[in-house]
């Protein structure tokens, strides 16, 4: 029963972030629009990654096979911004 | 040695014994699926290669000659697009990793059998779609660039859907291999007492696993490009042309990786037990494997210094790129320092294993210029490019294969190959293929640019010569293939262990049961213990 | 040095895991070269992109977002009833699931169709050339996460599940986690912040 309600909870949690980031897109702040829903999402992406998909009961090796390619991602986007941003 | 009984004897219970096509099509055996790998492949290489020797007939002569230059376009691209997709980046992963890592690991089947197969018939199923593609035959060469690849009338959305396919077999590959690598390994084989193939093979399907959805990707955004009217890499319509050209390399850069690392692993099998030595520097060659794969995934610009993009840009990969070297070299020492003082027999998959660190020798280095932007910008796209990318690529990865074949065919067929024969072959390609693809190094260097059907007739002499090497190499490769086929049915009854390895694979028949072994060995050192022990070595030197 | 060594995790055998795992990286990937063009054509066309994206639906999307966690939600709870045994329990799970999917590509239909009915195509501009790109390719997975548990329930209804044998059970979920946190991005980078 326990591990129903820690879903539950969690569930919870990834409304009200929702709720949150609908809620401060109406307000003009520029960047910080960009960045407070990139922020919240990645919270609530790790919030399932780490209760639903149980990263956080995880071995070692699962969880380097999830946060690797991540990095990969990083190299993608970084490499192509660096010849976009500075051509 | 030849004239063997017909009866195969040693065949019963082996993996070969059921004979019906549904047995084949169906299996779930690693084995015979690495089989259907070799012969689909195989059939490319040769396809492929029919295509370059046409290419290479019509470059006899400067002027227009044999067909037209549009199909002198399609036919590049044929030839590129196959070679690349159908034979380079299956040959030695999907096939000889598919039939021989769950040997050297000691286990009886890689861990996904069943997706095993389905990525063999995907494969199949994207290969078919190719084929189909050809009714309107692409002409844009096998890189696809837009926006060209988006105005012709070619069928580049049925191509995208058949690579889509292949690569999607490609990945579903390397994810079963690294998960067999991780769980399958038999009791007491450490990472460290790994073969240095499976090393090779782990990495390289790190690379297959991450890189190949971006091409994926790619291949569908330019089908929804065309189909969908969307202009992502168009520029008329805002889209930029290097955003393909960043996914395409990001990509096909890293994949020469999966390309190079499978045979850099079989040459670090076959040179320490062709010289009865310890592989020198086991630890480095296994770390050079994964430094390789992870620098591929930074280096992937150093493809677009001259296609407009970024200065800066091109600054820091031209540096990255540098750093390939670095672990490239690592391995190209520690094979040398393997040999020395080994007692060397030269047979068969030695010779190639040789020709690969000599060829491949070249191929890398002169891989430096290009990866440096000043020097690129002079050479890039012209016969430079050529030599050092069939250098590295048939020099190194199709090498590999082929020492990997005459150092395995015993095992997957239990037959011998006759060695003569395979001297002779092998003779014939070496000195045919530098005679084919030396002269593009030079003819790269006086400026003849790649990919045009006519040419200046101040080069018209070195294009023979690499037109007549391109004969001498066919006919290398034909009697290769000849030595296969005729060992199959009369190549002498090979035994277990024809080479005296230390590696699992040669610890069972030959060929090998369905369930691989009898029982499950236990391992209890690395495999790489050849002629005296390392202890007794250093008193001998002492006693000298 | 098996893998297993120290295993904390009561479900599926590591093999399954390290598998579902590499093939998630892989969708990562896919979908990585998505929001690469996302953000070079975002930081080239802010404008585009600002103008663009007050045309969809906001609330729609909120929805949307709502409807996909309730499935992960449903999906988690599936997998936690299913490891203790508890089969009907199982099967509410992934039937919610399925429905929660199920309404997710309702709404999708019914913003999709209101685009089309305003003239707004993939080919319009490339603010909703990737919009309809990238939720497309998104609405793929969820059909196909929904078919597999089609299957996952039938087999269910047959009793193959057990609190021993679950595998299929675990690795459906986290492909369905997947799906869900692919849209938990999709979602602010479309409505919310164009």
């Amino acid at each position: 029963m326990a591990a129903y309600r820690n879903y539950l909870l969690v569930w919870l949690a990834l409304l009200v972030l929702t709720g949150a980031t609908v809620a401060i897109s109406y307000f003009e702040l520029g960047l910080w629009n960009a960045g407070a829903a990139l922020f919240i999402a990645s919270v609530k992406g790790t919030l399932v990654a780490l209760y639903f998909m149980h990263l956080r009961y995880e071995v070692k090796l699962v969880l380097g096979f999830a946060v690797f390619p991540l990095f990969i991602l990083a190299l993608l986007i970084v490499g192509t911004l660096m010849d976009n941003l500075f051509r | 040695m030849d004239h063997a009984p017909e009866a195969t004897a040693g065949h019963h219970g082996s993996y070969l014994a059921e004979k019906t096509l549904r047995s084949w099509a169906l299996t779930l055996d690693h084995k015979r699926i690495g089989v259907l790998y070799i012969c689909t492949t195989l059939f490319f290489f040769l396809v492929g290669g029919v295509v370059a020797l046409l290419l290479r007939l019509k470059l006899l002569t400067p002027g227009p000659a044999l067909f037209s230059d549009h199909t002198y376009n399609v036919l590049f691209t044929i030839h590129g697009a196959i070679m690349i997709f159908l034979f380079v980046i299956p040959a030695i992963p999907s096939s000889l990793g598919n039939f021989f890592i769950p040997l050297m690991i000691g286990a009886r089947d890689v861990v996904f059998p069943r997706l095993n197969l389905f990525s063999y018939w995907c494969f199949v199923a994207g290969i078919v779609v190719i084929l189909g593609s050809l009714v309107s035959p692409m002409d844009t060469g096998w890189t696809f660039y837009t926006p060209y690849s988006e105005q012709t009338s070619a069928a580049v959305t049925v191509l995208s859907g058949g690579l889509f396919l292949v690569g999607l077999s490609s990945i579903l590959t390397g994810l079963n291999f690294i998960v067999t690598i991780h769980t399958m390994r038999a009791p007491g084989m450490t990472w460290y007492r790994m073969p240095l193939f499976i090393w090779a093979m782990y990495a390289t399907s790190v690379i297959q696993v991450l890189a190949t959805p971006v091409i994926g990707i790619t291949f569908i955004l330019l089908a929804a490009e065309r189909v969908l009217g969307i202009g992502f890499f168009d520029p008329a319509k805002g889209g930029d042309p290097l955003l393909f050209q960043h996914f395409f390399w990001f990509y096909s850069h890293p994949v020469v990786y999966v390309m190079i690392l499978p045979a850099m692993g079989i040459i670090s099998e076959v040179v320490p037990v062709f010289s009865r030595k310890p592989i020198f520097g086991y630890r480095a060659i296994a770390y050079s494997a994964l430094a390789i794969a992870f620098i591929g995934f930074l280096v992937w610009g150093h493809h677009m210094f001259v296609s407009g993009m970024g200065t800066l840009a091109g600054i820091v990969f031209s540096f990255l790129t540098f750093f390939v070297a670095v672990p490239t070299g690592v391995k190209i020492f520690n094979w040398i320092a393997t040999l020395y003082r080994g007692s060397i027999s030269l047979d068969s998959p030695m010779l190639y294993a040789l020709t690969f660190i000599f060829l491949f020798i070249i191929g890398g280095l002169t891989g430096l210029f290009l990866g440096s932007l000043a020097t690129d910008v002079h050479v890039h796209d012209t016969y430079f490019l050529v030599a050092h990318f069939h250098y590295t690529m048939m020099g190194g990865t199709v090498m590999g294969l082929f020492a990997g074949l005459h150092y395995w065919f015993p095992k997957v067929t239990g037959r011998m190959l006759n060695e003569k024969l395979a001297k002779y072959a092998w003779g014939l390609i070496l000195v045919g293929f530098n005679l084919t693809f030396f002269p593009m190094f030079i003819l790269g260097m006086q400026g003849m640019p790649r990919r045009y059907a006519e040419y200046p007739a101040k080069y018209q002499g070195l294009n023979i010569v690499a037109t007549v090497g391109s004969w001498v190499l066919a006919l290398g490769v034909f009697l290769m293939f000849l030595n296969f086929i005729r060992s199959l049915r009369r190549g002498g009854l090979a035994p277990d262990n024809p080479w005296r390895g230390l590696t699992l694979e040669w610890s069972t028949s030959s060929p090998p049961p369905e369930e691989n072994f009898a029982e499950i060995p236990t391992v209890s050192e690395w495999p790489y213990n050849y002629g005296e022990k390392p202890e007794r070595r250093t008193e001998g030197k002492r006693e000298r | 040095m098996s893998a297993d060594a120290g295993n904390k995790h009561a479900g599926a055998p590591v093999s399954a895991r390290l598998g579902i795992w590499a093939f998630l990286a892989t969708e990562l990937l896919l979908f990585g070269g998505l929001f690469t063009a996302y953000t070079v054509f975002r930081i080239s066309y802010p404008d585009l992109f600002h103008l663009q994206h007050l045309k969809l639906n906001r609330i729609l999307g909120a929805s949307n977002t709502v409807i996909l966690l309730t499935s992960s939600l449903s999906m988690a709870l599936a997998i936690a009833a299913i490891r203790q045994g508890q089969r009907k329990l199982m099967e509410i799970g992934v039937a919610t699931t399925l429905f929660c999917g199920a309404c997710f590509l309702g709404i999708k239909y019914l913003e999709w169709s209101e685009d089309f009915a305003r003239g707004l195509f993939p080919r319009s501009n490339l603010f909703f050339g990737l919009y309809f790109v990238m939720t497309g390719l998104h609405g793929l997975h969820v059909i196909l996460g929904m078919a597999v548990m089609v299957w996952l329930l039938i087999k269910g209804r047959q009793g193959v599940f057990s609190g021993d044998y679950n595998t299929p059970v675990e690795i459906t979920g986290l492909y369905w986690h997947f799906v869900d946190i692919i849209w938990i991005y999709l979602f602010p980078l479309f409505y919310l912040v164009g």
